[in-house]
């Protein structure tokens, strides 16, 4: 049986909120019974981007994640249903009944990742209905999947051993894996949003100038063992990716020709980019 | 022969009328309009039929009437059966009007409506739209951010989704670039402000009964102080349109001409019949109204600064544009990206057509290079290098680079010496032999807040490699830093830099990826600045091309008196105002200086506005609410969609509807004029029949239709519609352009758009300057320049005088060789007072907005408003978002989502703070183009919370000898709002700034 699956590139995330603005276009003051209740114009975020910045101007990057209800396999919010309110589809998708679900408001806080909106004026949970109404009229992709510019966001709809293999080959990731709630909206180069970096960059003084060291050698070392090894750009920059949030203790050593080696302690919380580093003869 | 074809031509027309009243409901329905006789003759009245109708019954014989109260008159019979035999050959029938072979009498309402209905006899069986089940049709139509289909139901709009293709449109562009093989998916791309369009359809804003303020009587007290206070009442169309069209006599007679003055906007709804440049400029024409004068806004600098060094003129300064995405993919190693956020404008119209080629960009092994005092959108999407440079100073940065690739030689010593001229000039200036300052990078590290070790490694690594330069959003130029204080000196200083690389190699261009698609530019469809109906050949790029395909009657405005945009408050409030013309024709012709008022001429006593943008797109905001409450303006109409900006000041508004309820015809990204062959910024060109997919709301009425009713009400109608409808003016177009050879109009209304077949490989247009590089013939496909400003030959060398690229620019020394402000060679200046940067430490700027399309698509309760990015809502108000530096932020006290005044001597304005690592300390970053303005007190004399940040910025034209705005860059102060609405800084504020002095890192 094949499944609807949504897979969600960060890296090429641009913010640009087409899929949230398609999203209003297609449920603000439009009626989609058994699926959706019209959507509030203002107030509801069924599909939402979060921000997250990394690192210290001059040197930075900014990832964006949209998130959106996770139709998950193990959802929590069916279980909280009374009458059977929430219901999961045979392709996957989970859908909360608009008028069974009347005034079940202790539904907004039985999802883990805050998915549900309750609509004050309908007395109703809803959240994102994966486009259901128009895939079972036969569209290919939702509308969030057709307006990304960037390919971001792509439906699939395949058995849950194709798409397991498909996270395995490409690395995807899905939001809290712990909670076991089995999510089938899978996330590509998550690190971007959810790691931390070390950058900084180099530089000495040569005969009257200061300038940029290009190709030194620099090693970051967690408790003496060195874990990755670059070499600086020609603006001297460094930068190491993806090391978790608050790892703590870390070592930056570095060589370059001509000059004495240098080491620097940082303690990581979040992504950090280190003062300019001064290398001396 | 001609007597009998005529009366059987007439008799003909009976039938039809009364074959298409028993065919369709509609038609009966508009039979039922009027009640009226009309006569169709031959001057001596030997042939004739005459019409009756009444309560929405035909009666018709051949003969003449005695008195009818309208009569179509043909000189002969013979001429009669030629013009009105189908097929109807439309430059036959434009001629027998300039010629005076016809004639049309009798009141203007009952005239038009007699020819419209005629016409109606061919359109009303027309189909339009395909029904995709449960009572759903689908619709085409086109906004700013691109095509949509409209999913319609009963008369609802539902949907609006960008246009897949089907299996019978053509395919698209394949690119084979080192190796990959890179290919655009089969459907259009679309702007956020194009997704929100049904919010902006049904927003609570809609104008949709004409109004008039409830203190102005045209005939006693006009109030003219009370303008922006005072409320409004609902009046009757007919009543708004009297009291317009008696005032346009009156203020006529009273003051003589000059006295009336239309001021639109720069961007419309979409359609090349309902544009401003084409029914707007009709209608300015055939009234006869002062101009206000445009300043070239989205490209200052490039067209009084870069234009000077390697012509260009007609494209406003900018670069060439064809070829250069392949180009780009297959040859290019680096991309300098300055001041360059394709990702966040859209390419204006592009939608986001160039998103995926910079996607490739990324799979490519291409280094880039982000100039910019915020981490835009572009950086943030492709990553690489970021340089913040303090706003508006990176002039120096440029000089800076150009030091370097001189003192380690790393510039094209070939093309300098032979294809530019006056290097040494400026080689000069740039090593300090001139002033006795060379330009070093530690020079530049001071002016920019940049590190010199960084200007030099850019430098270094640039001078090293093939490298494509991305000037402005489009990479050409257009919108950036040119609309800065130094805009001029930046768009300069980028010509320079590229010749020094050689421009025109392969590899070495201008660009982004946004524009040069290889789509064909050989196949015709008419831009928006051609004019559409306009008739305008003098501020239209008409006479290019559209004139000879739509032969149309000329419209010629009798007033010359033109008012400086940048100066209208003054011209309005002081009598007085000068500036500079813009003029694309040749690089000399900005030399024009233009005064107000024109000799002769009334000063301005009557304002016809279209729109409510000013307020938010022009500096110094708070001097149009003076204007408006000045007594020297007598009568204020605004014809509009929506109540915004200064619609809220007007002594009468008249709705205007969407393009969504009214129909036209439109090419996707078709700008034509300055931006001619705008189309290569897309993937697949698209034209569209424009379906008016729903009625319009309320009792709003299309500009078109406004336009002709009032000029019914001055005799002007049939010269203004030349007797048919928007509709009919849409096939007109259709007819001229090149569509018909790929479809047929009964094809195109149905589906709505088709899609235009892709060059063939082998004739995808010339890289742009290679011709120039390599000493050829220029062999781009654009008209211009001009023939007479080649020297050598037709076709050889640039516009300039020698013919090449000058360092020292001939034509600055011609017109002014001392102007300190533009000096032959391009200088860096700091344009700031160092007072005010004491006082306002902070440069805030202000670039295009995101996610609205200037004012389209923002405020008015729309479904932007919702975007974390663009407005956030505290205690139920949406306010404007201002970004700020985390460390300024933090000395401030200021937190994620505070509200807080961002202030000057000129206005304050009330935001939400956005904290971000995106811009360096001492920046803020907000966007211009607010919709709204919502003084708190006193309007003009409060703060806004609107989010009005051009309230704050410089009114200044960049230079004295150019009408250049130069506001996107502005000196402000920031502290948390009080709730006070006071714009002058409470001593809160003071002890504040005490603390942040003490709190700052010595410099």
């Amino acid at each position: 049986m094949d499944k609807w699956n949504l897979i969600i590139d960060v890296e090429n995330c641009t913010n640009c909120n087409m899929c949230v603005l398609a999203c209003q276009d297609e449920h603000v003051d439009n009626d989609f019974p058994n699926y959706a209740a019209p959507m509030p114009k203002h107030g509801a975020r069924w599909i939402e981007i979060m921000r997250k910045e990394r690192g210290q101007a001059p040197m930075i990057d900014v990832a964006y994640m949209p998130v959106m209800c996770n139709h998950c396999d193990n959802a929590p919010c069916i279980e909280a249903a009374e009458d059977g309110a929430i219901t999961k589809r045979e392709d996957g998708i989970v859908i909360i009944d608009p008028i069974k679900s009347k005034g079940q408001k202790h539904l907004v806080d039985s999802c883990p990742y805050d998915r549900i909106w309750w609509n004050e004026e309908l007395e109703i949970p809803q959240t994102w209905i994966f486009d259901a109404h128009l895939l079972d009229e036969g569209w290919k992709q939702p509308r969030a999947s057709t307006v990304c510019a960037t390919g971001s966001i792509i439906a699939k709809k395949i058995s849950d051993e194709e798409m397991a293999k498909l996270a395995r080959d490409e690395n995807l990731e899905v939001l809290e894996p712990e909670k076991g709630t089995k999510p089938r909206v899978y996330y590509k180069k998550l690190y971007r949003y959810d790691s931390c970096f070390i950058g900084g960059s180099i530089y000495a003084k040569k005969n009257t100038i200061i300038d940029c060291i290009q190709d030194a050698v620099v090693k970051l070392k967690q408790n003496t063992a060195v874990i990755a090894e670059i070499k600086t750009d020609i603006f001297g920059d460094f930068k190491f990716d993806k090391l978790p949030e608050g790892s703590g203790d870390y070592q930056i050593e570095i060589t370059a020709d001509g000059f004495n080696k240098k080491s620097i302690d940082v303690v990581l919380n979040e992504s950090v980019t280190l003062k300019d580093i001064q290398l001396s003869k | 022969m001609g007597a009998f074809k005529f009366s059987l031509i007439l008799l003909g027309l009976r039938i039809l009328l009364w074959l298409q009243a028993t065919r369709y409901s509609a038609f009966r329905k508009r039979l039922k309009e009027k009640n009226f006789s009309a006569q169709m003759r031959t001057n001596d009245g030997s042939v004739g039929r005459w019409f009756v109708f009444k309560d929405g019954k035909i009666k018709s014989k051949s003969g003449i009437l005695e008195c009818p109260d309208i009569t179509l008159t043909f000189k002969t019979s013979d001429i009669a059966a030629r013009l009105l035999m189908p097929p109807i050959n439309q430059l036959d029938q434009i001629n027998a009007m300039k010629d005076f072979l016809i004639g049309l009498d009798g009141p203007d309402h009952l005239t038009l409506w007699f020819t419209q209905t005629i016409m109606q006899t061919q359109t009303i069986g027309w189909k339009y739209g395909v029904e995709v089940g449960k009572g759903v049709t689908r619709y085409t139509n086109m906004t700013n951010g691109g095509p949509v289909f409209l999913y319609v139901k009963n008369d609802k709009l539902i949907r609006i989704t960008p246009i897949d293709f089907d299996d019978s449109d053509p395919d698209t562009y394949t690119i084979e670039a080192r190796g990959k093989t890179f290919k655009p998916p089969r459907k259009t791309t679309l702007a956020p402000h194009g997704m929100n369009w049904k919010s902006m359809l049904y927003s609570p804003d809609r104008l949709l009964y004409p109004m008039k303020r409830v203190d102005f009587d045209p005939n006693g007290d006009r109030n003219q102080q009370n303008r922006g206070s005072s409320g409004y009442e609902r009046i009757s169309w007919d009543e708004a349109l009297d009291i317009v069209a008696n005032e346009i006599k009156r203020i006529k007679k009273e003051h003589g001409p000059g006295a009336i003055a239309n001021s639109h906007g720069s961007h419309h709804t979409w359609g090349n019949v309902g544009y401003y440049l084409s029914a707007d400029f009709r209608f300015i024409n055939a009234v006869g109204m002062a101009r206000v004068l445009h300043n070239p806004d989205s490209w200052e600098g490039w067209y009084w600064g870069a234009a000077h060094h390697w012509g260009g003129s007609l494209r406003v300064g900018q670069s060439e544009t064809y070829g250069t995405v392949e180009d780009l993919l297959k040859e290019a190693e680096m991309v300098v990206f300055w001041s360059s956020n394709p990702e966040g404008t859209s390419g204006a119209y592009g939608s986001f057509e160039g998103t995926v080629r910079r996607k490739w960009l990324k799979e490519l092994d291409i280094d880039m290079v982000h100039i910019d005092p915020y981490y835009n959108d572009t950086a943030q999407f492709l990553g690489g290098k970021w340089l913040a440079p303090k706003p508006a100073s990176s002039p120096a940065l440029a000089m800076a680079i150009a030091n370097v690739w001189i003192e380690e030689d790393l510039y094209d010593k070939d093309f300098v010496e032979n294809r530019t001229t006056g290097f040494e000039k400026w080689k000069a200036y740039v090593m300090g032999e001139e002033d006795g300052t060379p330009k070093t990078p530690e020079w530049a590290a001071k002016e920019t807040n940049l590190k010199a070790k960084d200007i030099r490694a850019l430098a270094r690594k640039w001078g090293n490699k093939k490298v494509y330069l991305a000037s402005g959003g489009w990479g050409n130029g257009h919108g950036g830093a040119c609309r800065n204080a130094t805009g001029i000196q930046w768009a300069r200083s980028q010509v320079c830099l590229i010749a020094m690389q050689g421009i025109g190699k392969p590899g070495v261009n201008m660009g982004n990826l946004q524009w040069g698609t290889p789509v064909d530019t050989n196949f015709y469809f008419p831009g928006y600045a051609e004019g559409g109906m306009s008739g305008d050949l003098h501020h239209t790029a008409m006479s290019v091309e559209l004139y000879q395909r739509m032969p149309q009657l000329p419209s010629l405005n009798t007033v010359e008196q033109a008012i400086p945009r940048l100066w209208l408050p003054e011209a309005i409030i002081e009598g007085k105002a000068e500036g500079y013309a813009w003029d694309g024709k040749s690089i000399e012709a900005q030399f024009n200086k233009i005064s107000y008022p024109k000799p002769g001429y009334s000063p301005v006593k009557m304002l016809y506005k279209i729109g409510g943008s000013i307020f938010g797109t022009m500096a110094d905001s708070n001097r149009h609410v003076k204007m408006y409450q000045s007594k020297n303006l007598e009568f204020v109409v605004s014809q509009a969609i929506w109540n915004e900006g200064e619609t809220k000041f007007a002594d009468i508004i008249l709705p205007a509807c969407t393009n969504f309820e009214r129909p036209d015809i439109s090419e996707w990204a078709a700008l034509g004029g300055y931006a001619h062959h705008g189309q290569t910024q897309l993937n697949n060109r698209v034209a569209v029949f424009q379906h008016q997919a729903v009625k319009p709301m309320g009792e709003s009425k299309s500009d078109y239709t406004i336009f002709s009713l009032i000029c019914e009400r001055l005799g002007l109608s049939a010269y203004f519609t030349e007797g048919i409808s928007e509709l009919d003016w849409a096939k007109r177009i259709f007819e001229a352009s090149d569509l018909p050879q790929i479809t047929t109009w009964k094809k195109f209304i149905k589906k709505g758009y088709v899609v235009i077949p892709p060059e063939k490989e082998e004739n995808r247009d010339p890289l742009s300057w290679n011709w120039f590089y390599e000493g050829r013939k220029k062999d781009v496909p654009e008209p211009m320049p001009l023939p007479s400003d080649y020297k050598d030959g037709y076709l050889e060398g640039l516009q300039t005088q020698s013919g090449k690229i000058e360092f020292e620019a001939q034509s600055l020394k011609r017109f002014d060789a001392e102007d300190p402000e533009r000096p032959p060679i391009v200088k860096y200046f700091n344009p700031f007072d160092k007072k005010q940067e004491k006082t306002f430490p902070l440069r805030m700027v202000t670039p295009h907005p995101r996610y609205s399309f200037h004012t389209q698509g923002d405020a008015k309760d729309s479904f932007i408003n919702n975007i974390k990015d663009h407005r956030i809502e505290v205690d139920g108000f949406y306010y404007w978002i201002i970004r700020i530096n985390a460390e300024d932020a933090a000395t401030r006290n200021i937190k994620m989502h505070d509200l807080v005044k961002v202030y000057n001597d000129q206005a304050g304005v009330v935001c939400a703070a956005l904290v971000t690592q995106r811009l360096p300390r001492g920046t803020l970053h907000g966007y211009e183009s607010c919709a709204t303005y919502d003084p708190l007190g006193k309007p003009g004399e409060s703060v806004d919370r609107g989010g009005i940040l051009n309230s704050l910025t410089p009114k200044k034209s960049q230079i004295k000898k150019a009408h250049s705005m130069g506001n996107s860059t502005a000196l402000v102060e920031v502290e948390l709002w009080d709730g006070s609405v006071e714009i002058k800084k409470t001593s809160a504020s003071e002890k504040l700034k005490n603390k942040i002095q003490q709190l700052a890192p010595a410099e």
